[in-house]
């Protein structure tokens, strides 16, 4: 049997509620394999890792449509394997090999595929929010009720694309969400340092659209706030403003020991681990067995673990590579 | 005979020294203060001037280097810090339409000495939107100077002058190069002038001018082959014309090696200058080494062929010494052909 299509992988994400466990559990163990390569030497240049967020991707993943689309950051392998990217793209980009979903051209900081809705992530803190207006102007403009979905975090609502981006999608009613993953920090600065309201929704009101805190830790309420936001946007009842609050449990970067955080914080955030909300919850409604999660763990472990091999294998791309993709025509 | 430093130590220093002298000079930038910086070349300076001077920002690069450009004219000297010199992109106004016109909409009246330092360069595997130089966006607008640093002596010489100045300087740090240590002579011998370049390797066959990272490449490349004499350029804009070309005109041969696409690159500028000037008097064709014109990639084998290599320049440079005739930049032979 051949591993599943990123399609494929999103088809079940939307069928399948056990599902939503399964992949927070992927999302995590394969940055924390991620993690190793690096350590081991075999990923060059940075990563910038999501744990302690999965919620707010799988939230997200679990109400759009592949045809909507996603704009996302370098904080992007969360959303990637979320919206279905399989873990074999995921490493095999950020260990430069053919596999990935770039072909190794990009890496950690730009995934993507088209096939679920996944526009390339940028390095570029806020840029991806006015790219997310324009898809949703491509919605209205050809009458599709299709929607675009930014997503950026609390660093991003500082700088003039977040602004600019919010007001044009207001003035044009496009149908747009904009998701503010805040996990406190920006780089290395508490939000409270950079950032003069202490909730981003609050900026919303600023362009006359709805501005909703959430509670990021929760898929369900992720879920359920991208949902409303998404059936106004393909209503024709403009953008809304969505800040998920959340936590990441590591530094901004792999070089970031995160020294600057108070005593406990990160515990405190533990404490509500997105994936043990999920799994609790999914014990109480029956989906899961109380002693299941050891076992679906350890299924996505071996599975992950497979990618990671099946990613080492696959050659560096050849020299060519490099000049392919430039400007249309010259695909190789 | 000075200190050895690294070159984040020496932009330290440099920073550090000038702040002594001049209580205009204000370091601002994201996480300059409290975290020291995300390469570490502000640690220290907050304790030492306080976060009056030593100022962290939100990631809002048109905001607050719009704001060093207001206080530059109103009597400050801001040192503005761009943590990947990609981010500069949103503060383009700010730096190319402001910036760099005031002195001349207000006929001298207001200036904006302002640096902006930020890190720049390949190498690392850092994807092509955090590794590129970008040095062509400043070179063509007039009213602003770039100098890209390739040792610790300059880092210091350098960005000391570059704080003096009178107007804006952008100030290209390569981020491979900062665990790299050489002497620096401290203190007012230690400062250099802007527009200078220096020959660091003596030679008689051919003149070698690199920038940055490249001088390095290039002087390696010189130990072998051909007898290089190689120019370290030190400053872009302006550019040490003269001493180019009096190199050149003993030696009868011009390399450049550049770090960056081979279109629009700094060494066109030099090789046409040089060709104007000395024309009739060169023995081959003058010789760019570049990077390709592509995207930066990401995989490491395809990165390390983004860069001049220390092999390709010594072929290359070789090769037109030995045959007087033009030499195809790599990909045309190796690649595309």
């Amino acid at each position: 049997m051949s591993a599943p299509s990123a399609v494929e992988r999103r088809q079940t994400l939307h069928a399948e509620r056990r599902e939503l466990l399964v992949r927070g559990i992927e999302i995590r163990a394969t940055e924390e394999r991620i993690q190793e390569l690096f350590n081991d030497g075999l990923v060059r240049g940075s990563t910038h890792l999501c744990i302690g967020q999965e919620a707010v991707s799988l939230g997200i993943a679990r109400e759009a449509r592949p045809s909507d689309l996603v704009v996302a950051t370098y904080r992007g392998h969360g959303i990637a394997l979320a919206l279905g990217v399989t873990p074999v793209a995921v490493m095999g980009e950020i260990l430069g090999r053919v596999v990935g979903c770039a072909g190794g051209n990009g890496g950690s900081m730009h995934l993507s595929d088209m096939s679920v809705g996944l526009y390339p992530t940028s390095a570029i803190v806020g840029s991806g929010i006015p790219t997310a207006a324009g898809a949703a102007l491509t919605a209205h403009v050809r009458g599709t009720d299709d929607a675009a979905i930014a997503i950026f975090g609390d660093g991003a609502a500082n700088i003039g694309a977040f602004h600019e981006g919010l007001n044009l999608a207001a003035i044009k009613q496009l149908p747009v969400v904009f998701v503010c993953e805040n996990n406190l920090y920006g780089e290395y600065s508490r939000q409270n340092l950079t950032t003069a309201v202490d909730d981003i929704a609050s900026r919303a009101a600023s362009y006359s659209m709805p501005g909703v805190v959430v509670d990021g830790q929760d898929v369900d309420t992720v879920a359920a706030a991208t949902a409303e936001a998404l059936a106004r946007a393909r209503a024709g009842d403009g953008p809304t403003l969505l800040e998920m609050k959340t936590y990441r449990y590591r530094g901004h970067s792999r070089s970031d020991a995160a020294t600057y955080r108070p005593d406990g914080e990160l515990e405190q955030w533990q404490q509500r681990d997105p994936l043990a909300i999920l799994e609790a919850r999914l014990v109480e409604e029956g989906v899961i067995a109380a002693d299941e999660r050891g076992a679906i763990e350890a299924q996505v472990g071996e599975a992950v673990e497979a990618a990671a091999q099946e990613a080492l294998a696959s050659p560096e791309p050849r020299l060519k590579a490099m000049f392919e993709h430039i400007v249309a025509g010259d695909a190789g | 005979m000075g200190e050895r430093l690294r070159m984040r130590e020496a932009a330290r220093r440099a920073l550090d020294d000038e702040m002594a002298a001049d209580g205009d000079v204000v370091v601002l930038g994201e996480d300059v203060a409290v975290a020291g910086g995300p390469f570490k070349v502000t640690d220290g300076l907050l304790d030492k001037y306080g976060e009056r001077r030593v100022i962290d920002t939100p990631i809002s690069e048109a905001g607050f280097l719009g704001a060093a450009v207001g206080a530059a004219g109103t009597g400050l000297r801001p040192v503005v810090e761009i943590m990947f010199i990609e981010f500069i992109g949103v503060a383009f106004d700010q730096l190319i339409t402001e910036a760099a016109k005031v002195r001349y909409l207000s006929r001298g009246q207001v200036g904006c000495p302002m640096v902006v330092r930020a890190t720049v360069g390949a190498g690392l595997g850092f994807g092509c939107q955090h590794s590129q130089i970008l040095d062509g966006w400043f070179r063509g607008t007039p009213g602003i100077k770039v100098c890209i640093p390739a040792d610790s002596a300059s880092m210091y010489g350098l960005l000391r002058a570059a704080i003096r100045d009178d107007d804006p300087v952008v100030f290209l740090e390569h981020k491979a190069m900062y665990g790299d240590r050489g002497a620096v002579e401290v203190g007012e011998a230690g400062i250099m002038e802007i527009g200078r370049g220096a020959v660091v390797e003596g030679g008689s066959d051919v003149t070698v001018v690199g920038s940055g990272l490249t001088v390095g490449i290039a002087r390696k490349a010189a130990d072998a082959g051909p007898s290089m004499e190689v120019i370290d350029l030190r400053t872009l804009v302006p550019w040490d014309s003269e001493l180019v070309l009096e190199s050149v005109s003993r030696t009868g041969r011009l390399v450049t090696v550049e770090e960056g696409p081979y279109s629009g690159g700094w060494g066109a500028e030099v090789v046409a200058h040089v060709a104007a000037q000395l024309h009739g008097q060169l023995k081959a064709p003058s010789l760019r080494i570049t990077s390709p014109d592509v995207p930066i990639p990401f995989a490491g084998a395809l990165e390390e062929r983004y860069l001049p290599t220390v092999q390709l320049v010594a072929d290359q440079v070789a090769q037109l010494v030995t045959t007087d005739a033009a030499v195809a930049p790599w990909w045309q032979t190796e690649v595309l052909a």
